[in-house]
Formats: C-alpha cells, structure tokens, sequence
C-alpha cells in the first residue's frame, strides 16, 4: 500500500496558541481513519491543514508525492482531495445538480452534459436523485450534508476529508449522513474523519487517532483503543463521551 | 398673471418640452455610461483592495480614498477646464462621464467590497477546497452572491449619480437642467425649470422606492 498523506512534525501557531504541537501522520491508500480528540484538540485544524485552508507553520505535509506548501499547485492537489464541511457550504444560489456539477466542468475540464450525469450519478447514490433541481435551501440539514458528499466526489478524489459532518445536524438527521459515509467506506476510497460519533469510529474506522492538545496521543484499531486504552487522558475522553 | 400662467404655464410648456426632453436624453445617457463604467472600475478596484499584493492594495486605497473626497462639482471643472492646458481636451460629455464614474467607481468599490466580505466564509472555503483556481472562485461562487447582498446600496449609488449628473451642466453639457435653464431664458418664463424638476422626479422617484423594497425584501430573507 503507498501512503496518500504523509504529514511531518507538522506545527501550526495561531499567534501565539499553538494548535498542532508536532504531528506525525501517515494514512494509507484505501484507509479509513477517524480523527477523535476534545474540543480544542487541533483534530480540525489537523485535516484543514491537508488541504491547506490553513497553512501550516512548520513541518512537511505530502499529499499523493505532491509537497503541500506555500507556492504549491494548491489547485491540481485540492483537485484531489475532497473535502466535507461540517456547515455544508453548499452554493446557495446553484442548484443541488450544479452545486456538484460545478468543479468538474471547471476544474476537470468535463463538458456541462457529462458533468450533470456525474452529479445525477453521485446523486443517486446518496439517495437524492430527486432532489436535483432544487437548491439547497429547501433541502434539510440531512439532505444538504448529502449532496455536500456528491459534491466531494464528484471530482473523484484520492482521499475525502470529513470536518465534523454531523455535528451540525438535529439528531434525527445524523444517521442518513453516517449511512452514507459508511457505505462509502465500503467502496475503498481512501477517508479521514473528524467527528465525535464513536459508534461510527468503532464500526467503519481502520484506525482511530486521539489528539490532544495539538499532539496524537495514541493511535491504533479502534476494538484496542475504545477497550483498552492505555493513555489517561485518552481514558479520561472516552469517559466522558460515552458514558452521556 | 396667475400663478399658473408664471410656473406652469401651458404654452411654454408645450414650446420647450422637445428642448428638456433632448436634455433628458442625454442625462440618461450620461447617468448610464457612468453607472455602467463605475460598476466596471468599481469591481476591478474592490478585487484589487482585497486581494493585489500591497504595492498595488495601497494605490487602490488611495485611489478610492481620494475620490470619495474630492466634491464631484470640482472634479468635474478639473477635467473640463484644467486638463486642456496639459494637453487633454474632451467633449462636455466624455469630461462629464470620466468625473462621474471616477467617483462612482470609487463609491462602487466600497460597496462590492462590502459585499464581498459579506458572504460567509464557509464559501470561500468550498471553493478553495474543491480546487476552483481564485477567478472561478470569484466568477461562479462569491460574486453571484455578493452581488445579491448589494443591490440595495448599489441602487442607491446608481441614483446618486443619476441625480449627479445635472452638474454636468457646469461643463456646458446639453443635459435637461442645462436644457431648461436655457429654455427659461428664451420664454422668460420659469416654467421649463418647474418641468425639468418634475422630470426628475418621475424618472428617480420609482427608483427610490425601489431601493426601499430590495431592503424591506433583504430584512425579511433575515440577511
């Protein structure tokens, strides 16, 4: 397997507030890692890095043999990497169709024609082939974060990053998004999750990474983390997030 | 005489109204190519505010600085009766337009700038993200909503220079206050200044309302 991200004593001061402390990360081809850590704990800031809508101050970022840095081709690597919001930031005024349509025709140089069946496709996949015509505004939370997925994949990325993507839903709508990104977990691309629903780490992550204060703390498979976890503050997480 | 006979007198009325309504002609003439040039330049100039390299944010700055300044009457004369003595003579109406999208432009780009910054920065970040190159950015995702957020105050500044226009008539610009005063003089009367006013009236007052509405509809879509 060849690593897709390979992130380096990766630092990132904000002023004066540092929010990745030193971060070594490798993630494999068709890996799945999810990303857990408190509130505060650089897990956000980790993966924007990726994609470098935050810039990071020291260390080496490598997104498929491409150094991720200032003066990069930032275009052809973001190309590359999906990327899911947790407040969706769909396009408001673009219909669901175009708002995945778009960065196909205009980044992969696909014509409108095959870049609307694409997004029919996609659409299809996460159960909004009916909704294509809208926009996003008479969408649920649920819905939008779904095309927010189509969108992602749309540009048929190597590695999708997902920044809390429930976090910002009613409680009744988290499901269909995991539903979701679990049955994409199956197909072998290659994900790195944010989020804080442990049951979705437990069941679909290859390996869970637990930040703290800016470093990883402890890393592995998630039946070795959520069981036996051997650092205390790791303990201390899990005691408090599964026991609410 | 009557009071009608002196300011609304029909004859007159009737005599000088092709002479204001070619004045109105070319104050709407002149009102668009100076909305129109001032968006353009208003556009360049906000983008260049926002995101040239500071050598180049810093003229904007200036420029747009300068121009919010100077009264529009002065610029005006600046250009019609200064800048022939370098060299650069223009017809009353070019002068007339280059002063007036000069301001409005400058008006312009804080507007849009406004706008602009006005659209979440969520926006920007799916755009950056899915690998839009930075015109795409602006041409497909922010602008189109920039936009909508400044209709309201981009109306108003259309009305502003609408309005401005009747300066021009400083410059010896054929307009419809030039149009009326010189109508005024030939029938000694003033009922071509009385009906010049109530062209003015008719053509701004459906925009002022219109402003209004934009910014009642805004207010209810909570933004």
């Amino acid at each position: 397997m060849a690593a897709i991200i390979e992130m380096k004593g990766v630092i990132k001061r904000f002023g004066t507030f540092v929010a990745l402390d030193g971060v070594d990360l490798t993630v494999e081809e068709g890996e799945i890692v999810v990303v857990i850590g408190p509130s505060g704990s650089g897990k956000s800031t980790l993966i924007r890095c990726v994609n470098q809508l935050e810039e990071h101050s020291e260390g080496s970022i490598v997104v498929d043999g491409h150094a991720v840095a200032r003066g990069a081709d930032l275009g052809a690597i973001r190309a590359e990497i999906g990327m899911v919001f947790q407040s969706f930031n769909l396009f408001p005024h673009m219909s669901v169709l175009r708002n995945v349509a778009l960065a196909p025709v205009r980044v992969r140089g696909l014509s409108w024609p095959e870049a609307e069946a694409r997004a029919q496709r996609l659409l299809a996949r996460v159960g909004l082939e009916s909704q294509a015509g809208k926009y996003p505004a008479q969408l649920s939370g649920g819905q939008q974060q779904r095309v927010g997925i189509a969108r992602a994949l749309a540009m048929e990325p190597k590695v999708l990053l997902f920044d809390e993507p429930t976090s910002a839903l009613d409680p009744e709508m988290v499901g269909e998004v995991l539903d979701v990104m679990q049955e994409l977990a199956k197909t072998g691309v290659t994900m790195v999750v944010v989020t804080h629903e442990m049951g979705f780490a437990r069941k679909v992550a290859d390996r869970v990474v637990f930040m703290d204060a800016g470093r990883i703390v402890e890393q592995g498979a998630p039946a070795a983390l959520f069981d036996a976890p051997s650092d205390s503050r790791l303990r201390n997480f899990l005691n408090a997030v599964l026991t609410h | 005489m009557s009071v009608f006979d002196t300011f609304l007198n029909w004859k007159v009325f009737v005599q000088t109204l092709p002479l204001l309504l070619s004045g109105l002609s070319i104050t709407i003439s002149l009102g668009l190519a100076a909305i129109l040039l001032g968006f353009a330049g208003g556009m360049a100039l906000a983008l260049l505010r926002l995101y040239a390299p500071a050598p180049v944010r810093l003229i904007a700055i200036a420029y747009i600085d300068v121009f919010r300044a100077i009264p529009l009457l002065v610029l005006l004369v600046v250009v019609y009766y200064a800048l022939p003595f370098v060299g650069l003579r223009f017809t009353p109406f070019t002068s007339a337009t280059l002063a007036l999208s000069m301001v409005s432009a400058a008006y312009s780009a804080e507007i849009l700038r406004a706008g602009i910054e006005g659209v979440p920065k969520g926006q920007f970040e799916a755009a950056r993200a899915l690998g839009l190159s930075p015109l795409r950015r602006m041409t497909d995702v922010i602008l189109p909503q920039a936009i909508k957020l400044v209709i309201p105050p981009m109306t108003s500044n259309a009305i502003n220079v609408l309005k401005d226009t009747a300066l021009a008539s400083v410059v010896a610009m054929p307009d419809l206050l030039k149009q009326a005063t010189q109508a005024q003089a030939l029938a000694a009367n003033p009922t071509p200044l009385i009906s010049a006013a109530l062209i003015y009236l008719i053509l701004l007052l459906p925009l002022v309302r219109l402003v209004g509405i934009f910014e009642r509809r805004m207010a209810a879509r909570g933004r």
